[in-house]
């Protein structure tokens, strides 16, 4: 993508409007997408997409005002900077309001951006996605069905620049492969998700997104509600992966400055047990949230949020840092141009153990192995701690895998849960989304179904 | 939005390349949110995206591109890049001439929020932030959040539509953080409608605050939910969602082509008890998901998905219906101008039952009633869902009882919709986001109270 430096021009001179006494942000990126669906050997669509926008903050006399535009038209630059002074009057002063200053961290040299994407062409990214239909189909003679095979890429850029001093751009790509097998004998049916990420297309793994998906599926058919009782369950990396984007939530500044957390005031305390360490760090390459900046355009860095089960450190922006006297942790975050920074991590990841997800069943006397949750948003709850989701997956007993389930929910709290941990096992893998995936074994958790 | 001269040549370029149809869709959206916590005013948000999404079906190949410059200029390249996508050697057809349609809006808006002095949103949030503060010292934190948006939408087609439609939405929040020795308890309301400001002369800010506040409160008192079966009653609005995930979505035309629906070729058969009746209606006036036209430029429309528990039909989109060669039922939508249409639901209800809502309570000697659901989840291939109480107490001996923490019930659409034993003759809605394929739009669902036999309760302690 050229015009990198477009951007930060944009937002250079959208930061040089600061009055005297007035801090002021501008946010510009840029975007483009491609996405290729295709069912049952034909295209079923393709997509091509440019967004860009631009996102303005205001803090003066210690109240914050916001502003956005869709649009990197360099006529709307100053209306969208008059509405969020404009915006800034209604808010209520909050001296812990302001810009972050540089503060020396070092910059990771992190390269996320291959330029071969661009070059990519449109006939092989429909190929790629035919090709994982037809592989996802041939996986399995009980696949019966492909509900989705979709090849999508993205390459985006943006820019940051302060009042205060910071001037930041980063840019990546990705692309991915995502496949979705219906499976089905008789009149059941079941279904499995299967997918491939990569920052190039040459990195990506047709066989693996297929077999993923059609395993999936075809491992579910026979499933029965299981009978309601108390056992250990063995959570794939990907149930891993999702949970921890639940504990992010109680880990992010903003949730816990404005007592919105089950982790509020246990600082020192011991919330996990003494295996279990717990870092954001988004100067790892292989993370899919890595970046070299912040969303406030400080450097990234590496931060341990529990160390041997005691709960150390939080996830700050400038604002939850100042309020919380622990300064930023370089951990602002943002939807995009349309919303100021929150706080949160982007490359969340246990620390793993020694022992593979094969060893970690093997000593398993009556379990389940959960290989997908369902409402993990309406059942997990980061304030209360509150836990209940959907699972589907396999049951073990005596260290055997045994017969699938469906039809069923696991319960506990989240402070017991991370209590409860056995063990964390050895095949650490990084994922879409903010964490990475790990096989967890937790003891004494409630299994409801008939 | 763009002159119509324009949106002719725009078409034409787009089916250059032997498309058999092109659309032109141009969106303007104005949007204004306004937050507060810790009884302070944080933030005021005003957004504006503007742009223009053109797709090009050739056959079952859709060709799709969007741009933010609605100059004709930005528009030909949009619509030369959709076109290539859809290309094809034979075939095409020619633009119709473009007539302009006047559809009549559900409703009018009375008061536009733009027109609306900010301080008089700042104030709702105080107002609301000092009625939740007062209900009781166990209220740690409140979050009041304010939310207006207007989106006018045209729509112009190479069968010679040309339709616009100018949608006005507003929407209030609260959430209460409860603290006590159990912990903490989160309550929340947010009620929406398609209005203008007016809608603060229907709903009392402060009320929904108490509301949140009361939630919260009650949660600290609640013990473990149970685990295992049991029946639960639904009050009236708290589970229409349910129904908007264990059977709507079962009932999205495009899923169902996919064979993604365990409702696929059950057309015409008993699929719910023969007292469920399940509309999906874009025309309900001034609810959270209705419009005039959709995003294709079709009607809304009232749409009978199950009468007396039979299937009657799915809903439809432009490309699904023409494939099976019947009209659209009014159901394409879109998040917006960059995103492709699909089914999506409007305001999907279970209509009113003849039963006295107490008497359901009163007949149920041991179950649960939910007051309030939260998310929730489906797997339309195999209908199985989850959804989150956020509210609920415990019925026993036909009385409600302790609140239980909250828990997911689990089931099955097919076999929830065939055992609801008891339906109210009382109504509400609740407006929410539905989420389908990364992309969000607003609708309502809404039920009477109403019994399901037995459904899966996903606690903690012995039923």
């Amino acid at each position: 993508m050229k015009g990198d430096g477009e951007l930060l021009d944009l937002a250079d001179r959208v930061a040089s409007w600061a009055r005297d006494g007035e801090q002021v942000e501008a946010y510009a990126s840029r975007s483009r997408d491609t996405d290729v669906r295709v069912f049952e050997g034909d295209v079923e669509s393709l997509s091509s997409s440019e967004s860009e926008g631009i996102g303005v903050r205001v803090v003066a006399g210690g109240r914050q005002g916001f502003a956005y535009a869709g649009t990197l038209d360099p006529s709307v630059l100053e209306e969208v900077l008059g509405e969020a002074r404009d915006n800034a009057a209604f808010g209520a002063v909050d001296d812990c309001y302001g810009l972050p200053v540089p503060d020396g961290v070092a910059v990771a040299d992190l390269d996320l951006f291959r330029p071969e994407l661009g070059q990519f062409p449109t006939a092989r990214k429909v190929e790629l996605a035919l090709e994982l239909e037809r592989a996802t189909r041939a996986a399995d003679a009980r696949v019966r069905g492909v509900e989705t095979a979709e090849y999508g890429d993205g390459m985006s850029e943006s820019a940051i620049v302060t009042s205060e001093g910071i001037r930041a751009t980063a840019r990546r790509t990705v692309c991915s492969l995502v496949a979705y097998a219906i499976a089905g004998e008789g009149s059941e049916t079941q279904t499995g998700f299967g997918y491939s990420v990569a920052r190039r297309p040459d990195d990506l793994d047709v066989a693996a997104a297929a077999g993923d998906a059609a395993e999936r599926a075809t491992r579910l058919l026979g499933a029965r509600q299981p009978a309601s009782r108390r056992l250990t369950v063995v959570l794939e990396p990907r149930v891993t992966a999702s949970l921890l984007g639940i504990v992010a939530g109680a880990i992010g500044g903003d949730a816990v400055v404005k007592g919105r957390s089950m982790f509020v005031d246990r600082l020192g305390e011991a919330v996990a047990v003494g295996s279990l360490t717990l870092v954001d760090d988004p100067t790892t390459p292989e993370a899919y949230g890595a970046t070299p900046y912040d969303a406030e355009g400080l450097a990234t860095r590496r931060n341990v949020v529990i160390d041997g089960g005691v709960l150390r450190s939080f996830l700050h922006n400038a604002y939850t840092g100042r309020r919380a006297g622990a300064g930023s942790t370089g951990s602002a975050v943002r939807g995009g141009f349309k919303s100021t920074p929150g706080a949160g991590a982007r490359a969340l990841s246990l620390v793993p153990g020694d022992r593979s997800p094969e060893e970690l069943v093997a000593a398993v006397g009556d379990g389940v192995v959960v290989q997908s949750v369902t409402g993990l948003h309406s059942g997990a709850n980061p304030v209360s701690g509150d836990f209940s989701v959907g699972v589907e997956g396999l049951m073990v007993r005596d260290g055997a895998l045994a017969e699938p389930v469906r039809e069923a929910t696991i319960a506990s709290t989240l402070q017991r849960m991370l209590k409860d941990v056995v063990a964390i096992g050895s095949d650490l893998e990084w994922l879409p989304g903010g964490a990475a995936g790990v096989t967890v074994v937790i003891g004494d958790v409630t299994l409801s179904g008939s | 939005m763009i002159d119509e001269a324009v949106l002719q040549r725009v078409l034409g370029v787009a089916l250059r390349t032997g498309g058999d149809f092109a659309e032109v869709f141009a969106e303007n959206r104005r949007s204004s949110s306004a937050s507060l916590e810790e009884g302070k005013v944080t933030e005021l948000t005003s957004g504006r995206d503007r742009g223009a999404g053109i797709r090009v079906i050739r056959g079952e190949t859709t060709g799709f591109a969007h741009t933010a410059d609605l100059t004709e200029r930005g528009l030909r390249d949009a619509a030369e890049a959709a076109a290539a996508a859809a290309r094809s050697t034979a075939g095409g057809v020619q633009v119709a001439a473009l007539t302009r349609r006047e559809v009549p809006r559900p409703h009018d808006v009375e008061i536009l929020p733009e027109d609306v002095p900010k301080a008089r949103k700042v104030e709702l949030l105080l107002r609301a932030d000092e009625a939740a503060r007062s209900a009781g010292g166990a209220i740690r934190q409140a979050a009041v959040g304010y939310g207006d948006s207007r989106r006018r939408i045209l729509v112009a087609n190479s069968d010679g539509l040309l339709v616009e439609d100018d949608q006005v939405r507003t929407r209030f929040f609260v959430e209460c953080v409860a603290v006590g020795d159990t912990g903490m308890q989160v309550g929340y309301e947010a009620p929406g409608r398609t209005v203008g400001f007016e809608f603060y002369d229907e709903v009392d800010v402060e009320e929904i605050a108490r509301v949140a506040a009361r939630r919260a409160l009650e949660m600290l008192k609640a013990r473990p939910a149970p685990s295992g079966k049991l029946p639960v009653v639904l009050r009236r609005g708290a589970g229409g969602v349910l129904f908007h995930e264990a059977c709507g979505h079962g009932l999205e035309a495009d899923l169902v082509n996919r064979d993604a629906s365990v409702f696929r070729g059950r057309m015409g058969e008993q699929v719910a008890s023969p007292h469920v009746n399940l509309v999906d209606d874009g025309t309900y006036a001034r609810e959270w998901g209705t419009y005039a036209v959709d995003d294709e430029g079709n009607e809304a429309r009232r749409n009978t998905l199950i009468e007396n528990g039979v299937l009657t039909d799915y809903m439809w989109d432009f490309l699904r219906a023409r494939k099976e060669g019947r009209a659209s039922s009014g159901n394409g939508r879109r998040q917006s101008y960059q995103h492709l249409p699909m089914v999506r639901m409007t305001n999907t209800y279970v209509l009113a039952g003849t039963d006295d809502p107490d008497e359901i309570i009163r007949q149920t000697p041991h179950g649960i009633y939910c007051v309030q659901l939260g998310g929730g989840q489906v797997n339309t291939a195999t209908g199985d869902f989850v959804f989150g109480m956020t509210e609920a107490y415990m019925i026993e001996d036909g009385e409600v009882t302790d609140p239980v923490r909250a828990a997911n019930l689990i089931g099955n659409g097919p076999e929830v919709l065939r055992s609801i034993d008891a339906l109210g003759n009382d109504f509400d809605t609740w407006a929410g986001t539905c989420g389908k394929d990364g992309q969000g739009v607003p609708v309502s669902s809404g039920q009477p109270t109403l019994r399901v036999a037995s459904i899966t309760v996903g606690g903690t302690a012995g039923s």
